[in-house]
């Protein structure tokens, strides 16, 4: 095969890898803080179910958790199996929002009592207080954590071969093994590498541009 | 006078533990009032829960007339409604011992920021105020500054400034000067003996003794969550009556 046509194929592959990588993001960000609400709960309830939650998302591996989305509907309750890519995304974000919940929680738990305080003497309110005054410090605290998480995200879309979905090392793992070759290894490991030397520049430039304040 | 303040019969305990035992106070226009007493003598909660930042056992807590906190006939507090309560927490402001300053804000903005997010202030007429009341706190050359480049002295001015921009009626300091290097205390000592000469009603909980006395028209002296003495400086600090505050107040004679 030419290097032209290998570095066609995997970039396709590498456009699903992206969308896994964006769509995953875009959900799980969000659902994670709303997550970390139900953990940081004063209803015991809530608070032991999402705790409960993200203690299976951490403790089981994610490929597992991808063939329970998949294969599940069917095994367990008889329904027709859902499409493959919707599986990946919503396994994905239900893994990624429970690591997303804990650095959120460690996050807003490390903010001053105090902060609360002077909003409320001020008369802010609560989703004023929070969304003016606590969360934009919460984002400053945990970027370097979230940047962790993100690049393990880059890394972690190659689990979508295991419900068979074709992002880009499902098909450099299927090129190598029909032309006896290495080179989709070596392009697939520099893909990622590009990928996430991009993803750090970018966390690194937000990092500096909240620099401002301490 | 008006009564700006009233306390009545406050009690608050943590955990069993009487912290605050049947205080009753009263705060009138213009009124500087320094809270006096040992560390762990219940002066910092009086403090919080006159601001609402504990909520007390008992009592009652009256702004202008108006009340806050009352205590029913089954001996629990009943809070006033939501809107009303909003009403009475914008007569007082309050200036922290750590500042609390809004770190990822400007000066200008953590001064005029709950004047056009919580008061509804026009932008225009709030970024002037700010700007008066930095320069009365000469501080006008800061606005654009962050907290965290400020020296402490510089920070609770800034912390005074917010509070004022929302004119409360009462204005709370918790011991303001506790945080600052010695070198410092002397410059916010001065903004408030200036905020006194304005008649500025303040009720002050400070370890500063002298100041106290040469601020305060009403000085309380708290010890084991009780007022043990209170009166005019120059007989509670000048010729103490009570045992305990001649003890309190021999700790600060050179």
């Amino acid at each position: 095969m030419e290097l032209s046509v290998l570095l066609l194929k995997l970039t396709e592959g590498m456009w699903i890898s992206t969308k896994i990588f964006v769509l995953t993001l875009l959900f799980s960000l969000p659902l994670g803080l709303f997550v970390a609400f139900g953990r940081m709960s004063k209803n015991p309830f809530i608070m032991n179910i999402v705790k409960l939650y993200i203690s299976v998302m951490r403790g089981t591996p994610l490929v597992l958790q991808l063939m329970v989305v998949y294969y599940g509907p069917y095994f367990i309750f008889k329904l027709s199996t859902p499409d493959r890519f919707l599986a990946v995304i919503i396994g994905f974000v239900l893994n990624y929002a429970a690591y997303f919940a804990e650095i959120y929680r460690g996050g807003i738990e490390s903010i001053d009592i105090g902060q609360y305080e002077a909003a409320r003497v001020l008369g802010y309110n609560k989703s004023q207080t929070f969304l003016k005054i606590i969360f934009p410090q919460v984002v400053k605290r945990i970027l370097p954590a979230v940047t962790n998480e993100v690049i393990t995200l880059v890394k972690d879309t190659s689990l979508a071969f295991v419900i068979s979905v074709s992002e880009m090392f499902t098909l450099a793992k299927a090129i190598a093994s029909a032309q006896r070759s290495v080179l989709p290894y070596v392009v697939a490991g520099i893909f990622y590498y590009v990928f996430n030397f991009i993803v750090a520049v970018v966390m690194e430039w937000w990092e500096n541009k909240l620099a401002y304040f301490s | 006078m008006v009564k700006y303040l009233e306390i009545r019969n406050l009690r608050k305990s943590f955990g069993g533990l009487g912290v605050l035992k049947d205080i009753s106070l009263k705060v009138e226009e213009g009124q500087v009032v320094a809270i006096i007493g040992p560390s762990g003598s219940g002066k910092s909660t009086l403090l919080r829960c006159a601001t609402m930042l504990e909520t007390m056992d008992s009592g009652e807590l009256i702004y202008l007339g108006e009340n806050a906190v009352t205590t029913g006939d089954d001996g629990k507090i009943v809070l006033a409604p939501p809107r009303k309560l909003r009403k009475i927490q914008s007569y007082y402001g309050l200036v922290f011992q750590n500042f609390n300053l809004f770190p990822h804000y400007s000066v200008l903005k953590n001064v005029t920021d709950a004047l056009i997010t919580v008061q509804k202030k026009n932008k225009i007429e709030a970024l002037e105020l700010g700007r008066e009341l930095l320069q009365k706190m000469a501080l006008e050359d800061k606005e654009d500054a962050y907290p965290h480049q400020l020296s402490g002295g510089q920070q609770q001015r800034v912390s005074i400034a917010r509070a004022l921009a929302l004119n409360p009626k009462v204005l709370f300091f918790d011991e303001p000067t506790s945080a600052l290097d010695p070198e410092l205390i002397g410059e916010i000592l001065q903004v408030i003996k200036d905020l006194a000469a304005e008649r500025m009603t303040m009720v002050i909980v400070t370890h500063e003794i002298t100041f106290a006395r040469d601020v305060a028209d009403h000085i309380i002296f708290i010890d084991g969550g009780v007022i043990v003495e209170e009166g005019p400086p120059e007989e509670v600090i000048g010729n103490p009556q009570n045992e305990r505050t001649r003890a309190f107040l021999r700790r600060f004679e050179g």
